[in-house]
């Protein structure tokens, strides 16, 4: 037990330490916009039909199983407010943060991490290119920025779902649909929950480059950092869901 | 020129590049690699290492470049000791020496002509586009590899790579080039061809080379000097004629 223990805060300290040096690398030229530009077209726009596809569904699904119970209690009209809040508020950034944490914590950690191992961040070394911030600042910039855009995105398309979901069982057009949910809407909503996901982009880029740019040597270790990115970086999630959600609830 | 310019500028009278005094390298408490390594090499001198798997030979390379930090001991390169250099003036030194690693270490994402410019166009940045093209050109043609210049490293076989990372290496235009195993892996004839290789850049540029390997072929083919190391120290130096009539028991079946 003692051991494990010191091994959980040993690894946190690391991980704040390479959060350090992050903070520390970010400001000091050269800039790297091209491959931060390069990274942004990988991570985010690349994981949009997945996302696109999941947010669709939820948005459906949660419309479908919501309205029975909402019938019951005579509140039909309040369906679309409803599905809108649950997807802007939790659903959408939650699942968009936890499919970023499969595809773009785990690939950022399996292509460091073979990097490492075949020796490429070596060679990018003694050529006297900083590779920390060459792979890792513009992945975690990256990631950071686009994590929020795709759970923006996220937003829209649930809320699609949603409206096709409505009109499985009853007919309402979509200025009515958006009407309604612009009615329950209050800028607050958005605001503190767009908030979060920038932390989410964070935690899912940091992680996976931490796990990448420090496994050993071996082809062993890839799949490892891979995998343990993708564990680590959901769990990271549901931490700062937590946190961010006590937060909120304290002071709004 | 800058202070920090003379700071890392070889003065003429000292006639070793490489100066390696007391070397020790450890991994963990019992895991002692090297105790003691002293290695001198001259200016434009080709030094072969020998030794067996494990002895150490590519952490003291990687010592060099200071891409594993020693324990104890100097590691002159130009004569500054790099163990004490802070990140800029390191990487100042690093543009002075090229590496050519043991899997050739091309970057995957990147094609032939990408992996060539990206080093070059970081740390020469007022060349046009022409003259990137011209040494990209000029440092693949030297390893006879011009053909391949839009491949993948993926496309490329065992040898292919390693000429693509030695004109990678070239490209800087470095004075000291370390080889870590440049033939492990490859066939006779191809092991044959990057040992003519390497001689024919040591004559064209000029450079000081230090060169681990396992390939007694190579080393005969291309050493001016070898050093063996054995349990963490240079064991014996001498020329390749010299070891080969070395009555030590060690030496000589480790040349069979």
């Amino acid at each position: 037990m003692n051991g494990y223990l010191k091994d959980v805060f040993t690894n946190t300290g690391i991980v704040f330490l390479f959060a350090g040096r992050f903070f520390k690398q970010v400001v000091k030229k050269p800039i790297e916009f091209n491959e931060f530009a390069k990274q942004c077209y990988l991570l985010g726009y690349k994981a949009l039909p997945l996302v696109g596809i999941t947010a669709f569904i939820m948005g459906l699904v949660l419309t479908l199983q919501s309205r029975p119970t909402m019938v019951k209690f005579g509140a039909e009209a309040w369906l679309p407010g409803m599905v809108a809040l649950s997807l802007i508020k939790e659903v959408a950034p939650i699942i968009t943060a936890l499919i970023c944490a499969g595809k773009i914590s785990s690939g950022i950690g399996a292509e460091l991490g073979s990097m490492k191992v075949t020796e490429q961040i070596d060679a990018m070394e003694v050529s006297a290119i900083n590779p920390f911030k060459y792979l890792v600042v513009t992945r975690i910039l990256a990631t950071t920025l686009m994590v929020p855009l795709l759970v923006v995105f996220a937003d829209c398309i649930g809320i699609f779902g949603g409206y096709v979901g409505m009109n499985i069982h009853s007919d309402i057009n979509l200025y009515r649909y958006i009407n309604k949910i612009l009615e329950s809407l209050v800028f607050l909503d958005i605001i503190p929950a767009t908030i979060k996901t920038f932390f989410f982009g964070f935690f899912i880029g940091m992680i996976g480059c931490y796990k990448g740019f420090t496994a050993s040597s071996g082809t062993e270790s890839v799949g490892r950092a891979a995998n343990s990115a993708v564990v680590a970086a959901s769990l990271t999630i549901f931490i700062i869901d937590m946190i961010a959600v006590q937060l909120t609830d304290i002071l709004f | 020129m800058t202070k920090q310019d003379s700071k890392i500028s070889s003065p003429p009278t000292n006639p070793f590049v490489i100066d390696i005094n007391g070397l020790w390298k450890s991994f963990g408490k019992d895991n002692e690699v090297l105790k003691g390594v002293n290695l001198q090499v001259k200016t434009g001198e080709t030094v072969v290492m020998f030794g067996r798997s494990g002895s150490g030979k590519s952490i003291t390379i990687k010592c060099l470049v200071a891409l594993l930090p020693a324990d104890k001991g100097s590691i002159k390169v130009f004569n500054t000791d790099i163990t004490h250099l802070e990140e800029a003036q390191l990487n100042k030194l690093r543009l002075r020496i090229g590496f050519l690693f043991q899997n050739s270490a091309l970057y995957d994402s990147m094609s032939v002509r990408q992996n060539l410019e990206f080093p070059l166009r970081r740390h020469s940045k007022d060349l046009t586009n022409a003259e990137v093209e011209i040494e990209v050109c000029e440092a693949l043609e030297s390893v006879g590899l011009l053909e391949a210049i839009n491949k993948m490293p993926s496309e490329l076989s065992g040898g292919m790579r390693k000429r693509v990372g030695l004109a990678r290496t070239l490209i800087l235009k470095p004075e000291i080039i370390l080889y870590d195993e440049p033939t492990t892996g490859l066939d006779p004839i191809t092991s044959k061809e990057i040992s003519e290789l390497i001689l024919s850049v040591q004559q064209k540029y000029k450079t000081t080379s230090l060169i681990i390997t396992h390939d007694i072929a190579c080393a005969k083919r291309t050493s001016d000097r070898i050093v063996m190391l054995r349990d963490g120290v240079i064991y014996l130096e001498g020329t390749y004629v010299e070891l080969i009539q070395s009555k030590d028991e060690w030496v000589h079946s480790f040349l069979q």
